[in-house]
């Protein structure tokens, strides 16, 4: 199956950007996505191929617009889905329980400010 | 994205698909313990061990294997550098790399800009890094799989005949193993540790 992410040759992308002394991770976030991936994959319900086609066919625009990690997000959590491991709507609804937590937080910290 | 992944977590660990203090260790093995520094030694033993630099070149997952050095779906490929032929590696398809010897791969490497540029301008993608390669020295780009991963073995810098293993791998950097760079040479690692 041909995508956007057959880029060999594509032209346009511009110039390559090497960081000096570059993290390994530039968020936690990052971290623990790598590694709920890594997790997940130990558990030998999917392969790698399985996992990499998951990134693949996210919609091209999505694709071209996300990092490496939001990549391994958004494969993560629709693998979970396609796997019956996890119901679409507690993904969405533990994102709007993690947003309510983080709005109170922030209320407290201009409370107190 | 902060929030969306602690979502995905708390989800997967309430299920107990995962457990926060295992997720800990993957982060910190990645960010302490597997790295450059591993690639590195193996090209430093692959510079003043000629035995070992065949069994490399011939079959990498086998001679490394004896390290501890073995994974999920790993099959390494090293390929040498020679004063007419220079190698390089990119994964146009994804990000493929061996994280077992060089840790996870650097930002720019997972982009858009070198996956798709490295296969058909490898020169003008070497002069991003403020590599200079002579006109007549051959470029091979290597294009990897999920199986197949590679690793450069770069030119042993001159002026290093009476270094050891352990000295010498301090001039391989990471790029030099992916091809977007050069060892080092002794003046360049004294100018870094003078700064």
């Amino acid at each position: 199956m041909n995508g956007v992410h057959d880029m060999g040759g594509m032209h346009g992308f511009g110039k390559v950007a090497p960081e000096a002394d570059e993290p390994v991770f530039h968020a936690p976030w990052e971290g623990r996505v790598l590694a709920m991936n890594r997790a997940m994959g130990s558990l030998g319900l999917w392969n790698i191929d399985i996992g990499r086609f998951s990134r693949e066919t996210l919609p091209p625009d999505v694709y071209l617009g996300s990092s490496y990690y939001r990549k391994w997000t958004l494969g993560l959590e629709n693998l979970v889905v396609r796997y019956g491991l996890v119901r679409p709507s507690s993904c969405r609804a533990a994102r709007s329980s993690a947003l309510r937590q983080r709005r109170r937080a922030l209320r407290s910290a201009t409370a107190s400010a | 994205m902060q929030l969306r992944v602690r979502a995905l977590e708390s989800i997967l660990t309430e299920k107990g698909y995962v457990d926060a203090k295992a997720l800990d260790l993957i982060v910190d093995a990645y960010e302490t313990k597997i790295g450059p520094h591993i690639g590195a030694r193996i090209v430093a033993k692959a510079w003043t061990d000629p035995e070992f630099k065949r069994h490399l070149v011939a079959d990498a997952t086998a001679a490394v294997a004896p390290l501890g050095l073995t994974g999920r779906a790993f099959h390494l490929v090293a390929v040498e550098n020679r004063p007419r032929r220079h190698n390089m590696v990119v994964c146009t398809l994804c990000s493929c790399y061996p994280w077992e010897v060089l840790g996870l791969p650097p930002v720019w490497y997972k982009s858009s800009p070198y996956r798709s540029r490295a296969v058909i301008d490898p020169r003008g993608v070497l002069a991003d890094f403020g590599v200079t390669l002579p006109e007549e020295t051959e470029i091979r780009v290597w294009d990897s799989t999920a199986e197949t991963r590679f690793i450069v073995v770069p030119m042993r810098p001159a002026g290093t005949q009476d270094w050891s293993e352990e000295r010498l791998a301090t001039l391989v950097t990471r790029n030099a193993m992916i091809g977007t760079g050069l060892a080092l040479t002794p003046g360049e690692i004294a100018v870094t540790a003078a700064t």
